[in-house]
């Protein structure tokens, strides 16, 4: 599905102009970790795209386009399947000053924003040596905040809620 | 997941496009070149996010289109080194688990990145993966055996299940056409060479938490 495109094959007549040329690496980790975008980020900016696209209508079919389309749906078909798709700015920004007390790198704050642990285990996997960092009691109002503050899918506050109701509805007879 | 990387072009927009506006333009050429296309030792690019600086354009003798150099940022998958993913299992074979995330296919999970981990409570003594001696060719399965006190479970990797794992390597592969080779190179007639994709990245499920998401979520 992918098309490799190197650097350098844009050619303009009569001139030599610096080829498509990239600032960014797998070990700039520094640079790197400065442009990283969340999740819900991308979330906006395809659907803002897509509305636009809707709106001007006319050459979406062209086969130049086709690439771009076919990206757009496959991205916001995945992103939309994640937490992600019900954050907003604000929330964003709340979680972001909420996590402020914690001393957690920028990757891993992205990563608790994108996914949204529920459990400890997961909470082990996003941060890096959290046995040595974080206590047990820390790592508990880790994930009331991360919770409480980000939205979860509909479906399952739903599936908590009839859960609880069940059990209240036994307690009942007794 | 995601990252911003700055790059630098020069967009042609041919003469029967001048009515636009030239933002609108260069915007649409950008899209159209880099969208879903993978940069080597960047990553796969999304889609235009921001022009930041536009240079004078140019018009050159026995061209009539405009030749505009732009600074533009771009929208890049690229998840960066030990990041946590969650994809669906694309299917098994001897090489791995192929996982896919819809946009992005080339992921693989080498049969040794589940290891048999010494420090692990008693309970997950074993960890083995096996390719499943039982199912026929067209059904392979990796299959996750781990021992608990009441006996050995057996926990399939189904094609199609969610499947939560870390990013462990990547690799990038220039695939820009080389020139033609020597005189008793193959002929047109005869198969084209094997596609490589682009860019491949390597996971890992070895560790808590990492696998099929049905494993670990509790009841």
């Amino acid at each position: 599905m992918e098309v490799h495109l190197s650097p350098g094959w844009i050619q303009t007549p009569g001139r030599s102009d610096p080829p498509v040329s990239a600032r960014s690496s797998w070990d700039d980790r520094k640079d790197a970790n400065s442009a990283l975008l969340s999740n819900y980020e991308v979330f906006q900016l395809l659907t803002d795209l897509k509305e636009q696209r809707k709106e001007s209508g006319k050459n979406k079919h062209s086969s130049g386009q086709q690439n771009l389309n076919t990206i757009t749906y496959e991205t916001l078909k995945y992103i939309s399947k994640t937490p992600c798709r019900h954050q907003s700015p604000e929330i964003v920004r709340e979680f972001l000053t909420a996590l402020k007390s914690h001393k957690l790198t920028k990757a891993e704050k992205l990563q608790l924003l994108n996914h949204r642990p529920v459990t400890a285990v997961e909470i082990q996997l996003m941060v890096e040596e959290s046995e040595e960092r974080l206590t047990e009691e820390q790592i508990e109002a880790l994930l009331h905040t991360v919770t409480s503050i980000l939205p979860a899918e509909p479906e399952a506050e739903q599936k908590k809620n009839t859960n609880s109701n069940v059990a209240m509805d036994e307690e009942d007879p007794a | 997941m995601f990252v911003l990387v700055e790059m630098v072009d020069t967009v042609r927009i041919p003469p029967w496009q001048f009515e636009r506006k030239l933002n609108d333009s260069i915007a649409e050429e950008l899209n159209k070149k880099l969208a879903n296309k993978v940069v080597y030792n960047v990553g796969l690019c999304i889609c235009l996010f921001d022009i930041t600086k536009l240079e004078d354009a140019y018009v050159f003798p026995g061209d009539g289109a405009s030749h505009t150099k732009v600074h533009f940022r771009c929208v890049v998958f690229h998840p960066f080194l030990d990041e946590i993913l969650i994809g669906k299992i694309k299917g098994c074979s001897p090489e791995g688990v192929h996982v896919s995330l819809g946009f992005f296919d080339d992921i693989l999970i080498p049969p040794e990145s589940l290891q048999q981990p010494a420090k692990f409570p008693s309970h997950y003594l074993v960890a083995a993966l096996t390719l499943d001696p039982l199912s026929d060719e067209a059904e392979q399965v990796w299959v996750w055996e781990y021992e608990t006190e009441e006996g050995a479970h057996d926990l399939y990797m189904d094609t199609g299940e969610e499947i939560r794992f870390r990013v462990v390597d990547e690799s990038f592969v220039d695939t820009s056409p080389t020139g033609p080779s020597s005189a008793d190179a193959t002929t047109s007639s005869e198969e084209l060479p094997k596609k490589e994709a682009p860019y491949t990245l390597v996971g890992s499920i070895s560790e808590p938490g990492l696998g099929l998401l049905s494993w670990w979520t509790s009841n």
